[in-house]
């Protein structure tokens, strides 16, 4: 990896204050004020239209904020210092397809400034990255969709960056493919490298993100840790032998009752705020006597948090 | 300098574009009937000759002021040419490249904007240095060795309608930075053909002896000194007395456009080209 530029040693990969982008009568972007910290990988979330797109172009220097303000690797947006050590991946890639394999990379290379011999090192490792190795010399117009996606996330890794910009990396790609962009994220967070995934594949942020933002409407309704955003909102299911008069009052003291089936054997399922407070709901079934079968934890999944983010945020406009 | 990354691989793409194909093909088409035309030219000139001795008349004309004529033929083509696939070539160099999405990959690298449009710039030019040496090169030795006739200036006439191929290609980039790429073909075809008629309407008018209409050509080779350039390279390459004989007409001029016109035009190129650069600097994608 490369050396910090001098002079930044910012406390964040990237950091936005108020970012916005208004085309004419139309808000691209209302606000948008984020973190990335050095090193982890930040999931960007949020619905068609919600300003993703906008901001990463933003962030890439292709297009001008409106308003606001924004610093990437420590440099102001759009610097020109600061792109050597930015790799990045465009959502709508097209290529100079007549080129091969090979020479597209060769091509951004030089555009890197990378010398010849880094070149001649760094072309075959990438294309061994992403498997294309065997289709190196073949044109990338006969490429299928995937292999074009996986030559666009081998041509931003090209330069080694500090930060990997990835904008739907695994939208052409089967399963299979989706996979192997999931274990080259962790194996690029095990380097230290820091990647902004933006995506609408939710399992894929919730598999690899250290930290999540969620946008809608242009602006950030949801930024922190995934395990905090996703934490306070436990359901657990407990499946009983028995249920005495007054134990669920009991435990309704510990946990919030949400649903109560009798049959065939009473079943609980319950909010919790943490899993201390479960196993204590669990003491507490055990004290009374009362056979417990299961206690199945349930963490709220990232499509939950989302699903409820964004339908709020339309109810209240509504 | 990243710029020439930029014009290495424009150079490449302007060679595969099917219309510049188009025009390279038309240009063998037109080599191959300018020769075989030249020597029937000549055939003809001897046989007439041959005549004229026999009925012990005199020679009226020099055959130097048809040759030229030949030659003068040769380069209007060459300039034609040259100007059609300059607009070809460029027309959709940035607009195509935003809408296609092949900009996006490029402009986030630590390369300057600028350098990108200068390396395109840069990488036509060097396809029309190619293009326009080897056309002229054809007509003047085509000239030389069917015709037995060597056109005078020909470096000059060379340099000047280079010089109208890059008029042409700033015109084209700058369009390309603010129009779409058909709109900016309609607009610069429309310029292109302007300055055209304009430099017929001035020939018309020195023909006439007609203040208005030499005025409208001079306005026109000022918003676009394309062809006053043409009209340059024409009068230098002729003998005078062919320049005399053949008087103001659809190819050429007898009033030549000064010096101080040769550098408003080199100076046209090169502001375009700075606003073609400056334009894209500030462009979202």
């Amino acid at each position: 990896m490369q050396p910090l530029l001098p002079g930044s040693q910012a406390e964040w990969a990237i950091e936005t204050r108020g970012l916005r982008k208004v085309y004419g009568d139309r808000v691209a972007l209302e606000d948008l004020s984020i973190t990335v910290g050095h090193g982890e990988v930040f999931g960007f979330l949020g619905p068609n239209g919600a300003g993703k797109t906008t901001a990463v172009k933003i962030l890439v220097g292709l297009i001008r904020p409106t308003a606001g303000t924004g610093w990437v690797l420590g440099r102001p947006l759009g610097d020109y210092r600061a792109r050597r050590q930015i790799g990045y991946l465009p959502e709508l890639f097209r290529f100079h397809d007549w080129l091969t394999g090979e020479e597209l990379l060769d091509l951004h290379g030089q555009l890197y400034g990378l010398s010849r011999a880094e070149r001649r090192r760094r072309i075959p490792e990438v294309l061994e990255l992403v498997g294309l190795t065997e289709a190196a010399r073949r044109r990338v117009r006969t490429y299928s969709k995937g292999m074009q996606q996986r030559i666009g996330i081998a041509q931003a890794l090209l330069a080694e960056p500090r930060l990997v910009i990835l904008d739907e990396p695994t939208s052409a790609l089967d399963p299979l493919g989706r996979r192997d962009v999931r274990d080259l994220i962790r194996r690029l967070r095990s380097q230290g490298i820091t990647v902004f995934l933006n995506s609408h594949l939710l399992s894929e942020v919730e598999a690899v993100c250290d930290r999540i933002a969620i946008v809608n409407r242009g602006r950030v309704v949801a930024l922190g840790p995934m395990t905090t955003l996703l934490a306070g909102d436990l359901t657990v299911e407990f499946r009983l032998g028995s249920l005495p008069d007054g134990t669920l009052d009991a435990l309704a003291q510990l946990v919030q009752v949400e649903e109560l089936r009798p049959d065939p054997r009473p079943t609980i399922i319950a909010r919790a705020p943490d899993e201390e407070t479960i196993a204590r709901a669990v003491d507490l079934l055990v004290e009374s006597g009362i056979p417990v079968y299961g206690v199945i934890p349930e963490r709220n999944s990232l499509e939950d948090l989302f699903v409820r983010l964004v339908n709020d945020e339309s109810l209240e406009s509504r | 300098m990243k710029a020439l990354v930029i014009a290495r691989l424009t150079f490449r793409e302007g060679l595969r574009k099917k219309l510049v194909l188009g025009v390279v093909l038309l240009s063998l088409v037109f080599i191959v009937l300018y020769v075989w035309g030249f020597s029937l030219f000549v055939q003809d000139w001897r046989a007439m000759e041959a005549r004229r001795a026999a009925a012990g008349a005199g020679m009226t004309l020099p055959y130097e002021v048809f040759a030229s004529a030949m030659v003068l033929l040769g380069l209007w083509t060459v300039n034609f040419l040259a100007g059609v696939m300059t607009i070809f070539a460029s027309v959709g160099t940035i607009a195509s490249e935003i809408e296609q999405g092949t900009l996006h990959a490029i402009v986030p690298k630590p390369i300057r904007r600028w350098e990108i449009v200068l390396g395109k710039w840069l990488g036509y030019a060097l396809m029309l240095v190619v293009y326009i040496a080897v056309m002229v090169a054809t007509v003047v030795l085509t000239a030389r060795f069917v015709g037995d006739y060597r056109p005078p200036n020909v470096l000059a006439a060379y340099g000047l309608i280079l010089l109208v191929a890059l008029i042409l290609l700033s015109l084209t980039i700058l369009g390309s930075t603010l129009f779409s790429t058909v709109a900016n073909g309609v607009i610069v075809f429309m310029l292109y053909g302007m300055a055209i008629t304009g430099g017929l309407v001035e020939q018309i008018g020195t023909a006439l002896d007609n203040d208005v209409l030499i005025r409208i050509g001079v306005i026109s080779s000022i918003l676009v000194p394309s062809d006053s350039m043409w009209r340059l390279a024409s009068y230098l390459v002729q003998p005078r007395l062919a320049v005399n004989f053949l008087g103001p007409n659809p190819f050429g001029t007898t009033v030549p456009p000064s010096t101080l016109a040769v550098w408003y035009s080199v100076a046209y190129a090169l502001v375009l080209l700075l606003l073609a650069m400056l334009r894209f600097q500030r462009r979202d994608l």
